[in-house]
């Protein structure tokens, strides 16, 4: 063994100075570790299997079985109606998969290890929710590949279609911050996983998701109006399918999505660093 | 420099239902190109001492230096000159060996060619080129372990920290591991291992410093401690309590500290071995007490432990909990391993 020898770094520093090596290290980490994360969904093809038959299964239960119950106002096809929320509510589902990943990570002391490298402090964190954000799409394209088979018919144009996939990814990506927060809140992968889901529920299911808001009491409607998820819903059917089944315009409800995404990003993840700079 | 680690009155108090002092104004040196064991039971503030040491943890109050840097103030610098490996064998399952090294040298900004050359290397190293592109799943424990060692060599540290690289390895795997870390100390590199075996401490440490309570309890090299202890150990088993409470009263007065009887077990620590030993075999035939066992050992470190903290290593005590008699024998057939030979031929 020799020892003298020094490793050649990237910046030929031994650590980084100034902005712009701060900011060049942050890219790079975060690069290594959403390409690390990403490799270990491709190493567990089950986990990816079942990932995918989940929503699919909400399509064909709500599509199939409760669908012809819920009457939607203004005669649209309730095909058009479910598929903008079953995009909401399938990313809103995956993003539970960022608190067990840093959960998991922390358990396993991979986290510690992580804190004693020279590396950037948030990478752990941006590499995680970038790959989330990468899994993300790829869940958008099957969800809208099993719409169309179902008879999802899209009735704007091309890119208002892909304008609101930009909306759900944001949406999911602010989402995933939060659940960063739990992960390295849980004791465990198994707890963050049950502490997930007490909060997903009544977003997803109270919500203008799956039927209308006004089918609910009044008292309720309020919330199930204006809540995140809902609101990413409403904008997403308005892109989608044009806004006269969701009572306001387009504008009014995609400014509303894009405010509760800014401000979860704004509030989260300095939250989010704060916790996973404490942990331990 | 000759320092290559200080630690200067380290605290740490960790605040939740039940405060814990983990670390209560920890002090030590490491000299350069020298291992140096932290040695003590579950709790004893060790983990600690390294995640404070390694940048992870901040502590409360007093200062740590690696080569001269302080922990705290030059974090990020201090980390380019240190590797970590711990017992929980921090590696990810889901990668390949390489793909785990290559991670490791990425985050450390290492130039591409120079992490692929490296992940090459340290694999055949640490004999896992056929396993190198295999996930981390299909690897035995002590596999993995000799993986998250060679991840902490990725950058070529050139001071190491070791937290407990052995816990819950078999006896060939601890021993590879071993040869392994001697070869590195060889290479000029500084280790600070933490351990609860002693045989481990004993083997690779040339200085040592007990910890208890988060507390350093004594600190010297593992042949002045086993010095200061006595010479020579002088066990005899018998076959009831009883014979082994009237051997402990007999052999009290062969030693400068009373006997220490434990069940079955009496040990007694004396300066001359062989004259202890005939008086000791006189005084029990004299009471036609007939011992299963007689040895005459060297002290163990666990010996130190027990005669500096007045319990013994956790590991014992955990066992305990399990089952008391399985762990006593255990203890022994150790400790019969260490047993001089010559007393088998005095005996005989």
């Amino acid at each position: 063994m020799t020892t003298a020898i020094t490793a050649p770094t990237i910046s030929g520093a031994p650590h980084s100075t100034g902005v712009a090596g701060k900011v060049r290290w942050m890219v790079s980490d975060t690069l290594t570790l959403t390409r690390r994360n990403l490799l270990a969904l491709t190493r567990i093809p089950e986990a990816l299997f079942f990932a995918t038959i989940q929503p699919i299964m909400f399509v064909l239960l709500f599509r199939y079985v409760f669908g012809g119950a819920i009457k939607v106002p203004g005669g649209l096809p309730y095909v058009d109606y479910l598929m903008p929320g079953i995009f909401v509510q399938t990313v809103a589902f995956g993003a539970v998969s960022t608190s067990i990943g840093l959960a998991e990570d922390l358990q396993k002391g991979l986290i510690e290890r992580f804190r004693a490298l020279p590396m950037s402090r948030g990478a752990v964190l941006t590499g995680r929710t970038s790959a989330d954000t990468v899994r993300n799409v790829f869940v958008v394209i099957i969800m809208t590949i099993v719409g169309l088979l179902v008879g999802f018919r899209p009735t704007t144009s091309v890119v208002s279609y892909i304008a609101a996939l930009g909306l759900i990814l944001l949406f999911a990506y602010a989402l995933s911050w939060g659940f960063a927060v739990i992960g390295l809140s849980a004791p465990n992968s198994e707890t963050a996983q049950v502490m997930s889901f007490p909060l997903l529920f009544p977003l997803t299911f109270v919500s203008a998701a799956f039927v209308p808001v006004q089918s609910m009491p009044s008292w309720l409607q309020g919330f199930a109006t204006y809540q995140p998820v809902s609101v990413t819903v409403s904008a997403c059917r308005a892109l989608m399918v044009g806004s006269g089944v969701t009572g306001q315009s387009t504008w009014f409800w995609v400014s509303r999505s894009l405010f509760w995404s800014v401000l979860f990003l704004i509030v989260l993840i300095p939250l989010a660093i704060h916790r996973y700079r404490t942990r331990i | 420099m000759s320092h290559a680690i200080e630690a200067d009155n380290l605290v740490k108090v960790f605040k939740g239902k039940r405060e814990v002092r983990a670390l209560d104004g920890v002090s030590f040196a490491v000299e350069e190109g020298t291992v140096f064991g932290l040695l003590g039971p579950n709790g004893s503030g060790k983990t600690t001492a390294v995640r404070v040491l390694t940048t992870i943890l901040r502590p409360d109050s007093g200062h740590a230096r690696v080569l001269g840097h302080d922990v705290q103030k030059k974090a990020g610098l201090v980390r380019t000159l240190i590797g970590l490996a711990g017992q929980y064998a921090a590696v990810d399952e889901n990668l390949t060996g390489r793909e785990n090294l290559q991670m490791v040298g990425n985050l450390n900004h290492l130039e591409k060619a120079f992490v692929a050359q490296r992940a090459r290397e340290l694999l055949a190293q640490f004999d896992l080129t056929d396993a190198g592109d295999r996930p981390l799943k299909t690897y035995s424990g002590g596999m993995r372990r000799r993986l998250d060692l060679a991840a902490a060599l990725v950058a070529r540290p050139t001071v190491l920290f070791l937290d407990e690289p052995t816990t819950g390895l078999d006896p060939q795997s601890r021993n590879d591991l071993w040869e392994v870390i001697e070869q590195l100390v060889e290479g000029g590199t500084t280790v600070l291992l933490t351990t609860q075996y002693l045989e481990e401490a004993d083997r690779l440490a040339s200085t040592l410093a007990v910890i208890d309570h988060g507390r350093v309890i004594a600190e010297g090299t593992p042949a002045s401690m086993k010095a200061d202890l006595g010479a020579t150990i002088l066990e005899v088993g018998l076959s009831s309590v009883e014979d082994a409470q009237r051997t402990g009263a007999l052999l009290d007065a062969l030693g400068p500290h009373a006997a220490l009887v434990s069940g079955t077990l009496v040990e007694v620590t004396v300066d001359n071995g062989p004259q202890a030993a005939m008086i000791g075999l006189r005084a029990l035939d004299g009471e036609h007490i007939t011992p299963t066992t007689f040895n005459l050992r060297e002290p163990s470190l666990d010996d130190v432990f027990l005669s500096l903290t007045g319990h013994r290593t956790e590991q014992e005590e955990t066992d305990d909990e399990g089952g008391d008699g399985e762990s006593k024998r255990r203890r022994r057939r150790r400790q019969a391993e260490q047993a001089l030979p010559v007393v088998t031929g005095e005996l005989s």
